[in-house]
């Protein structure tokens, strides 16, 4: 794909914007709000993470040393919460919000005045899902899935504010959502047909799809929860004729396009950032979009490898194992594309493409344990142990988050006119990759071993790697520290950024200049 | 240059209404998940329910070739109290023969009270040829404070049980339903006095 600009110069001249606390509340402009996500989603990442740092530091060792086990189950379900609606989801939005009107050559995102509403009702939901921590009896303690009875019968009041809180951030994600399918289906600059569109436009496209979706059916999920709860309904009550292992199927029937939701964007942030680094075109562009919309479409009917022993019948059982299966063939397509461009490419290291690395290797670790527990028989051991959570913490953390990271350091320099600190990233990357596996390859044994997830106290067998998990955690959280430092310090000054700092970058990101102007492509480019 | 982009850019709100409307069918799906749960399950028997109504014995076959077992387990759900067991812990039949099983309550709390056990086999698979003639289940249970008494299950299992199946187990769980009692267990209530 080559591009022409004709006169970037243009769009420089009317770069005016209200100043003060007002620009913020009441901005229109993709850049400014996909700004506001991507802080609030690094807020929301370090308030999830000192969770983390609870639950790690309770576990250092076995017996009940620090917290209560009710605020224990607290800190693990608001972790989750936290870490998949407010750091994961959110940081894609905000990319989406920068990114996709300047991949596509559009001025702004097509709905300017939704995309404000979508982001400003977020810190009012998470302000109520935090604020329940603090009532008397604590806030949601049945797990991010809050499976029924937990969440009915056994739940405290707070609840209410969760379902609530889940409804605002439902609403978010869904306005968001709708917005990046208008602004892609819309608003292309002429010549920018779909095959030509950058991947990540693609994946945040059918990852657009999936929200619309999907999340409605949580929306109805926690509404049959506080129906339940309050008003007498007996969806998931056996006694009334309910029954709970249908919140399940109900929840996982979201549930697992959930999970994808938070790595197709991470597929697109990939396939841009190895061609810019091996100074290749991206090998398979169309098997790639082809990979990712089987995915997607696959990912409706698996759901319940979350619910093998639920006790389903055998046909079930092996039907759900199957189509599990069947996912990692795409995702190998996509990891083979990856690679093959790699291949004898003239690769250079910057920390983009470091992390970009890391995700390729440390992701495919978490799509082989995610085979593992495909696998129906030996699932009936590994479930609800910490192999799952070693499972899915490579697929988000060296997965998802590590490609958020990437795509920081790729666009950082686009977003704030100035080169990051080059050694404070290296270190950076170093810290994070090291203690993470520290942190979480250990989870896999500790699982096999039968250590069950969710719990504060453990039997003195574990003692040793939890100790190790611990250790690796504290350190893991620690480096972030290094990111946020880096961040601050990139947005304040720096070394002067080139309109393309990368020399094997492409796309119309890299011909405005950086930082991006204000207003960006009012004249439609001309895409060949 | 395109600066006619303005002028050919497809209308908006055509894909919005359109998305929108996803949004609302697919927040609709969510509750039709309920129903079509319930007749997929009763269609497969993947949640083990047993058929709530009674089913008349009009077949004619024993299957005096097979036996078999059929285990009774009961639970008390949260917040019941009551004594609630099986008066024998499992029995051999022959599919198709009739049989029945008395299951003892005793409610001995100093307050009249409305229970209902819920029914629900293992294998899932099973539901499906297990027909109750007769059963306390299909309806609520009242009993005054400090009484017994003795509920009746009779039952068959359908002569075309897969062979494959060598035991079954029907699990009963009991639930307070003082709070929810039908008009017509009340008057129950009122008139054994
Ligand atoms: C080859 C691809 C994958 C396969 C075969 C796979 C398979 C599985 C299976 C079978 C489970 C259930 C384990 C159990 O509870 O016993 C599971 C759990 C999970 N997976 Fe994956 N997975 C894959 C990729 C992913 C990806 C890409 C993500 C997210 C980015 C993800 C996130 C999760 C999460 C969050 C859970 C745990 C949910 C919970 O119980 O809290 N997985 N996976
Ligand atoms: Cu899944």
């Amino acid at each position: 794909m080559s591009t022409v600009v004709d006169d970037i110069h243009h769009e420089e001249h009317h770069d005016h914007k209200p100043s003060g606390i007002t620009r913020w509340l009441f901005t229109t402009n993709h850049k400014d709000i996909g700004s506001l996500y991507l802080w609030f989603s690094l807020i929301m990442f370090f308030i999830g993470g000192a969770m983390a740092m609870v639950i790690r530091a309770e576990l250092f060792q076995p017996g009940l040393q620090l917290v209560e086990p009710n605020f224990f189950n607290q800190m693990t379900t608001v972790h989750g919460l936290i870490m998949v609606f407010g750091a994961v989801m959110p940081a894609f939005t905000g990319l989406a919000n920068w990114m996709i009107p300047m991949m596509i050559g559009a001025p702004d995102m097509a709905l300017p005045r939704m995309n404000n509403w979508s982001f400003w009702i977020l810190p009012f939901g998470f302000a109520i899902l935090l604020s329940s921590l603090f009532l008397e009896g604590g806030g949601p303690n049945f797990g991010w899935t809050f499976y029924a009875p937990l969440s009915t019968t056994y739940s405290n009041d707070s609840t209410a504010l969760f379902v609530f809180s889940m409804h605002i951030l439902g609403i978010s994600s869904i306005m968001g959502a709708i917005n990046v399918i208008v602004t892609i289906m819309n608003m292309r600059a002429p010549g920018m047909n779909y095959m030509k569109m950058p991947l990540f436009v693609w994946t945040w496209l059918i990852t657009a799809f999936l929200l619309i979706a999907v999340m409605p059916v949580l929306a109805g999920a926690v509404t049959m929860v506080l129906t339940d709860k309050y008003f007498g309904t007996s969806f998931f009550d056996a006694a009334g004729g309910g029954d709970p292992v249908m919140f399940q199927h109900i929840f996982w029937f979201f549930g697992h396009p959930e999970v994808y939701i938070m790595i197709l964007p991470s597929f697109g942030i990939i396939s841009a950032i190895i061609p810019a680094f091996t100074r290749k075109q991206l090998f398979g562009y169309a098997s790639m979009v082809y990979a990712t919309a089987s995915i997607a479409i696959l990912s409706f009917l698996v759901w319940a490898h979350h619910m093998f022993t639920t006790g389903m019948p055998v046909f079930a059982e092996l039907f759900f194992m199957y189509c599990t299966m069947l996912i990692a063939v795409p995702t190998g397509v996509k990891v083979f594309n990856w690679v093959a461009t790699m291949w004898r490419g003239a690769m250079t290291f910057e920390t983009p493409m470091l992390f970009a690395l890391a995700f390729v290797i440390l992701f495919t670790i978490g799509g082989f344990s995610g085979l593992m527990l495909a696998i129906t028989p030996v699932d009936f051991q590994y479930h609800d142990t910490y192999f799952v959570v070693a499972h899915f913490h490579y697929v988000l953390v060296t997965g998802a988050v590590f490609s958020i990271m990437a795509a920081a350091y790729y666009w950082l320099p686009k977003w704030t006119g100035h080169m990051y600190d080059e050694t404070l990233a290296k270190l950076h990357f170093w810290t994070s990759l090291i203690s993470v596996n520290v942190l979480f390859f250990p989870m896999h044994f500790a699982g096999l071993a039968g250590m069950p997830r969710r719990i504060p106290d453990y039997s003195i067998q574990f003692a040793d790697v939890n100790q190790i998990t611990s250790i690796g955690g504290f350190a893991f959280g620690l480096s972030q520290l290094i990111f946020l430092w880096l961040c601050i310090k990139c947005v304040r000054g720096g070394e002067k950024a080139a309109a393309k700092p990368w020399e094997g970058a492409e796309g119309l990101e890299w011909t405005v200049p950086s930082p991006a102007p204000y207003h960006t492509f009012e004249k439609p480019p001309k895409v060949e | 240059m395109a600066d006619s982009q303005q002028s050919q850019r497809p209308d908006n709100s055509k894909i919005v209404k359109r998305l929108l409307l996803t949004v609302a069918g697919m927040f609709a799906f969510g509750f039709a998940l309920v129903p079509l749960y319930d007749v997929f399950c009763e269609v497969t028997g993947f949640n083990g329910r047993t058929k709530n109504e009674a089913v008349a014995a009009t077949h004619q076959t024993v299957d005096k070739s097979r036996t078999v077992n059929v285990q009774f387990i009961t639970r008390n759900a949260k917040g019941i109290p009551w004594k609630f067991e099986p008066s024998v812990k499992q029995v051999q039949v022959h599919p198709g023969e009739v049989r029945v099983v008395n299951f003892l309550a005793g409610n001995p709390t100093s307050g009249d009270m409305v229970a209902q056990a819920i029914p629900s086999v293992a294998p899932a698979e099973a539901s499906l040829y297990l027909n109750k003639v007769e059963c306390f289940c299909f309806n609520q249970q009242p009993l005054k404070a400090g009484d017994n008494t003795e509920m009746p299950m009779q039952f068959y299992l359908d002569p075309e049980i897969p062979d494959h199946i060598t035991t079954l187990t029907l699990s009963y769980t009991l639930y307070d339903m003082t709070a929810n009692a039908t008009a017509e267990t009340l008057a129950q209530l009122q008139t054994t006095e």
